[in-house]
């Protein structure tokens, strides 16, 4: 710091905005330099505890941010300069905002007396990203720098977290303030929704509870972002309530948990969507009956009474309306509601339950179809080079210090499927938004987030060629990120969604790709291509001791398909189950 | 149906597009809005009267609590509101319209009927002024267009709307909300106001 004798000492914006950033204990920003943002980097070298990661584009620099936040916890920080550096960070933001992660964006901005004038490289990036922001600041004096800027940390943390943006003027980075880092506290956040154990609402609750005898629980995201996943599981153990997750709820609970049942929803097995069909209480926690979880709407669990435990009251009966709605965070509503029942309700144990039972006897003929257990063909499928990573970080048991970033598209579903999570926040996925090339950048956010862990991209050959520029920013960053790339020439979720209710119109979903070894090799990055089941584990192994990036180009099944599949329109109960002549048994046509 | 909403944010830029966007986005039209400066300082208050499906309610209140901007939001009905709107008529009246210049005297009759005021009059045209409910300004252009008269201009500030009794927010406290106890030793001289140093309860506490 330019001056840091004096306990307040006068800097200038620019240097405020980054002192404030170590003063909340940031150690890294995901950024593009520019114009605007340039009196920024300008100081940058003033604060060394700060690393700046050059990103290619910036919409990767907000998945960055995000891929930090959802590995970490933490508030990831990404930075551009106006105009379309701006404007690259909407995707990226829009990706945060609909899964809840807390990051703050920080742009330059034209200086103050020219706002409004269509200047060079000005857009009104606190009006574009109104939407897709939980919140946004326009910052004209050095003066509000320090405390806009602390404001925007809280407000991405709070609550329910989300993605903060804080435009700042380059005549305000220019400027110079008192820095006052204690002064520019901000106000406690608004008054947090508190239960209290007598609130007749926690007594519902616990009566609705009290009496199911088909009850399940739904964990969403909020189960991690409240760090509640312990209080979860010991409900469910205390009572014997089977689990099933959301996408984002998948690493809430131990995947190999007898409760756990796994992922409900579009593409969730059978067991776990009949058992909430058939449910005679839902315990909602954190999740917001999101319609690829729910399926048809009239037709979703039509028996049971539900429990929504949810910190936005905003979601309370938006789909799905229920019984009971208890407003708070999930971790303060466990420790009330958990007492008062066992108290009032004596711990059951697995033997005596008959709707367990009944659940796990679904599981045995469900999974006779899957891919997964029928003998290699001599044909590669992306459920088993999936399957495979995940044996192979077991084997070497790495499995809780493994973290799966995952694109878009069946290759996300079938890792959903086949990767048996075990510790929270190692899947990281777009849920909501579904942002497609998001994997590369959000694994270089979670490997800088937790540089210790192996860091695994699942890509599709699509999403991959979206964002495969920031192969350069790995090499520069000396990151050694694993990538999987789930070839298959094809759009294939696309694709299959054009198979089932398209008439198989392949309609642009055949997609030529590079030699994505060779594209790796460009960038100095070692790499193999794997088309045979045997040679999956050994790759695998290669790249998670090799030490530095490894790509693998896994050329699986060209018309796989992701089943069960609920169509649009379809009740939860009412899936495509997988194909029950296999026509992947048969042999090719070249034989 | 019509549902009406008070709101206190930030007096601040943006805030109404804030507001605004929140009903663009959940494809409500806001059938009117006011906004003005309230009791407190920094603080304005606004009255969002927009018609919404019954159970949009809800819905819509929570959202907009949501926003960062907003420090207290409310929903009354006409039961235990007093829910204003005013209105400037222009009328054509004066020697070229159909009741010539008997039309003004007319013109007079009718709004002391309705409690309005004549507040200009010029050659061609009178000026009327009118507080009152939405009802009541409808009945006074319902008379003047069935009487005969030309209605050149209408401008009406839309609803404004406060509940009866305590202070909006004081009825949330009442609901048993964080500071529904008054620790105070002395009782408050004006129990209906809000002291300056108190914060707005959240509305979704219990």
């Amino acid at each position: 710091m330019a001056d840091s004798s004096n306990a307040n000492p006068t800097l200038t914006g620019a240097e405020i905005l980054l002192a404030t950033l170590a003063g909340e204990g940031i150690t890294t920003i995901f950024g593009y330099p520019g114009g605007a943002i340039l009196p920024v980097y300008d100081a940058l070298r003033k604060f060394p505890t700060l690393h700046h990661v050059l990103v290619r584009h910036e919409q990767s620099a907000a998945h960055m941010a995000d891929g930090y936040a959802r590995a970490s916890g933490r508030v990831g920080v990404c930075m551009a300069t106006s105009g379309p550096g701006a404007t690259n960070l909407v995707t990226g933001l829009a990706t945060a905002m609909i899964d809840s992660i807390p990051i703050v964006a920080i742009t330059g901005q034209v200086s103050s007396k020219v706002l409004g004038t269509d200047a060079f490289q000005e857009i009104d990036i606190t009006g574009i990203t109104l939407p897709v922001t939980k919140h946004n600041f326009l910052v004209t004096r050095a003066e509000e720098i320090a405390a806009v800027l602390r404001e925007a940390f809280q407000i991405a943390r709070s609550g329910r977290p989300g993605p903060v943006l804080v435009d700042v003027t380059k005549d305000a980075q220019q400027a110079t303030a008192i820095f006052d880092f204690d002064a520019a506290k901000p106000h406690p956040y608004r008054p947090h929704p508190m239960l209290r154990a007598e609130s007749s609402s926690i007594r519902e609750a616990v009566a609705l509870i009290q009496q199911a005898r088909r009850p399940v629980i739904l964990a969403g995201h909020g189960v991690v972002e409240s760090g509640a996943e312990k209080e979860v599981l010991a409900l469910a153990e205390a009572h014997q309530i089977p689990i099933a997750s959301t996408l984002l709820g998948l690493d809430a609970v131990p995947a190999e948990h007898p409760l756990s049942l796994g992922m409900m929803g579009m593409h969730g097995e059978s067991w776990v969507n009949n058992a909430i069909q058939q449910a005679d209480l839902l315990l909602a926690f954190g999740m917001r009956f999101d319609d690829r979880v729910t399926g048809n709407l009239t037709k979703y669990s039509p028996n049971s009474k539900k429990i929504h435990v949810e910190i936005d009251p905003s979601e309370v009966n938006k789909n799905v309306s229920v019984d009971v709605a208890l407003i708070g965070d999930l971790k303060e509503v466990l420790s009330l509601l958990t007492p008062l029942l066992a108290d009032q309700h004596p711990p059951r144990s697995a033997a005596d339950s008959e709707w367990l039972r009944q659940i796990h006897a679904g599981k045995g003929n469900a999974s006779v179809r899957d891919i997964i257990n029928l003998p290699d063909n001599g044909h590669l499928y992306a459920a088993h080079v999936i399957s495979d990573i995940w044996h192979e970080a077991a084997a070497a048991g790495r499995l809780e210090q493994t973290i799966i970033v995952t694109d878009v598209g069946q290759h996300q579903m079938w890792e959903a499927q086949y990767f048996k999570h075990q510790a929270p926040r190692s899947l990281i996925t777009s849920g909501g938004l579904g942002t497609m090339g998001f994997a590369l950048p959000a694994a270089i956010g979670a490997k800088s987030a937790c540089p210790d862990k192996d860091v695994w991209v699942i890509a599709g050959d699509g999403g991959f060629q979206m964002t495969a520029a920031e192969l350069s920013t790995i090499v520069q960053e000396k990151m050694p990120i694993n990538i999987a790339v789930i070839n298959n020439g094809f759009l294939g979720m696309v694709r299959q969604w054009q198979e089932t209710i398209y008439d198989k119109n392949y309609a642009a979903s055949p997609i030529l790709s590079p030699n994505f070894v060779l594209l790796a090799a460009a960038h100095g990055i070692a790499g193999a291509t794997v088309n045979r089941r045997a040679d999956v584990i050994p790759n695998a192994s290669i790249a998670r001791t090799s030490g530095k990036p490894f790509l693998i180009d896994f050329q699986v099944e060209k018309e796989d398909g992701v089943y069960p599949m609920i169509t649009p329109g379809s009740g939860l109960h009412e899936m495509l189950r997988r194909p029950q002549h296999d026509p992947l048994l048969e042999l090719p046509e070249d034989q | 149906m019509l549902h009406t909403f008070v709101a206190l944010v930030q007096d601040r830029p943006g805030v109404l597009t804030r507001v605004a966007s929140l009903f663009r986005r959940l494809n409500i039209n806001i059938v009117s809005l006011t906004v003005g400066e309230s009791e407190r300082p920094d603080t304005s208050r606004m009255t969002i009267v927009c018609d919404a499906p019954e159970n949009a309610a809800h819905r819509i209140r929570a959202s907009l609590y949501k926003l960062e901007t907003t420090i207290g939001v409310d929903e009354v009905n006409r039961a235990d509101a007093v829910v204003r709107e005013l209105c400037l008529i222009k009328v054509g009246a004066g020697p070229n319209h159909p009741h010539g210049l008997h039309s003004r005297s007319q013109i007079f009759e009718l709004s002391q009927v309705f409690r309005a005021r004549v507040v200009d009059l010029a050659p061609e045209s009178i000026m009327l002024e009118m507080t009152g409910s939405a009802s009541k300004i409808e009945g006074l252009l319902q008379v003047l267009r069935e009487s005969g008269y030309t209605i050149l201009e209408v401008s009406r500030t839309g609803r404004m709307a406060m509940r009866r009794g305590h202070h909006t927010s004081r009825v949330l406290q009442a609901l048993g909300t964080r500071q529904g106890q008054n620790t105070s030793e002395f009782p408050d001289p004006d129990p209906d106001a809000l002291r300056e140093d108190e914060t707005l309860p959240g509305i979704f506490e219990e």
